[in-house]
């Protein structure tokens, strides 16, 4: 098993930190910019900001959010939400991320896919899917848009592999269905994308314990992202990384 | 002591100019000449492809006044892209021409690892740093306070090979292969990886860098 990151996700709306439920149901956190750089002294490998009501109103709110986070964190830090052209991307970079997770903008016109891998490089290019299991057929998911509220009608693994063709370096996968929960992640939706494409992908949705990233690691995610067992203080990044690695997955302590 | 970081229109130069006022240091973040030939230390920051690295640098008319200051023996630190430009050439979207500072070629990362298994490319997060080159440490480098094996992050699908084993300063190990992750030639040095983004260790990097340009001078 290779080695994983621990990704801290920050959903936000406004200016403030907030944690969903399958991307539902929200509720306030705090400050971003304490809780990043809480996150970076314990340890986390990387900081994950998501405006999650950009993409409906056609806005980007991180822009200040994102500045004051390079004060003083000295890790990756990734944007999404809302940014739809070249100029929306360069601005997130110039504020200080260093990649940009794409997912409504790339669902309406992948073309832009191609466009932030070319001017920016494929790393910076992080293809974001919201997926979310077929009632209908087995082993199928559908990929979401606008932070999980429309579906697009595109079969997860179909698009996975053309987004990756057209150019994305790496994938953040989250899972709709086990978001918030804290129960783990769809591993089986982990399994089928990773198997799909030769990128490095970033499970998001389910981390509940050590033992979920586990699974996730054993599917073959490369990382996964963090949220609700981190916000809410359940447990904390060295004590979680302690736990995974007693596990036997490697990862940066 | 002022870090002049060249700008040429491909990079995340934020972050890097954070990492150099942690320490107190004064950045100067421009694409002027005359503001380049008077710099005591360069920094080369990148993100990007190599084809568009070198032609943002070609546009400004820059390679030549960064070719002539590390000649005179300014201390210059290339960062990930801006690291791979320093060397003779790449095979990123055909073959291009870099600033010829540090002999070798850059190249694709190979799509499968040592044992001939699927790998991942890009290479893509935390990675451990070995003395390169048959060093037994980092004495005397950038890398002077890191420990032998300490973690830095790397984000990149191409590699830097250095021609004379002497240049590698520092090696990672990526599916099985050593991969140069710092490259040294005199007063001309870089990092395949991001200091400025890996925390701690990159932090170190960062002040060490600012002892030698003081050193210099």
């Amino acid at each position: 098993m290779r080695k994983i990151r621990l990704i801290a996700r920050m959903d936000i709306k406004n200016e403030n930190l907030i944690k969903t439920i399958q991307l539902e149901g929200l509720r306030k956190m705090g400050d971003p910019n304490e809780h990043a750089k809480k996150y970076y002294e314990q340890g986390i490998d990387e900081i994950l900001y998501m405006d999650i009501v950009a993409s409906l109103y056609n806005r980007n709110n991180l822009s200040e959010i994102v500045r004051r986070t390079t004060d003083d964190v000295f890790i990756p830090i990734t944007v999404g939400g809302g940014l739809r052209t070249l100029e929306d991307v360069r601005k997130a970079l110039q504020m200080g991320a260093d990649k940009v997770a794409i997912n409504t903008a790339a669902i309406k016109n992948p073309q832009i896919i191609t466009d932030v891998a070319n001017v920016f490089g494929s790393q910076c290019m992080v293809l974001s899917i919201e997926a979310k299991r077929s009632r209908t057929q087995a082993g199928k998911w559908e990929a979401y848009y606008d932070n999980g509220r429309e579906h697009s009608g595109l079969d997860v693994i179909e698009w996975v592999k053309k987004g990756v063709d057209m150019g994305a370096g790496e994938v953040l996968l989250t899972s709709i269905d086990s978001e918030g929960l804290e129960k783990g992640m769809d591993c089986e939706l982990i399994e089928a994308v990773t198997n799909a494409v030769n990128v490095p992908i970033i499970c998001s949705g389910g981390v509940g314990n050590a033992e979920h990233v586990l699974q996730a690691a054993k599917s073959g995610a490369s990382a996964v992202a963090v949220a609700a067992v981190l916000h809410y203080g359940r447990t904390d990044v060295p004590t979680l990384k302690r736990e995974i690695k007693e596990l036997g997955v490697s990862v940066r302590l | 002591m002022k870090i002049t970081v060249i700008d040429y229109g491909l990079s995340n130069l934020l972050s890097v100019q954070r990492g150099f006022e942690h320490f107190g240091a004064e950045v100067e973040i421009t694409g002027e000449h005359d503001k380049i030939l008077e710099a005591k230390a360069l920094v080369l920051p990148g993100v990007g492809a190599f084809k568009d690295g070198m032609a943002g640098l070609s546009a400004l008319e820059l390679t030549p006044i960064i070719r002539k200051k590390a000649i005179e023996g300014v201390p210059l630190l290339g960062i990930c892209l801006g690291m791979q430009m320093l060397f003779d050439e790449s095979d990123e979207f055909g073959v291009h021409k870099g600033l010829g500072l540090l002999p070798g070629r850059v190249e694709l990362i190979p799509q499968t690892d040592a044992l001939g298994q699927r790998q991942h490319v890009p290479h893509i997060g935390w990675n451990n740093l070995y003395p390169g080159g048959g060093r037994n440490n980092f004495d005397g480098t950038i890398l002077q306070e890191v420990a032998d094996g300490a973690q830095a992050y790397f984000v990149h699908s191409y590699e830097a090979k250095p021609q004379n084993p002497q240049n590698r300063l520092a090696d990672t190990i990526y599916g099985g292969r050593k991969v140069c992750a710092a490259a040294l030639n005199g007063n001309v040095m870089g990092c395949q990886f991001h200091p400025e983004k890996s925390g701690e260790v990159g932090l170190k990097i960062i002040k060490q860098f600012i002892v030698l340009a003081k050193a210099f001078f």
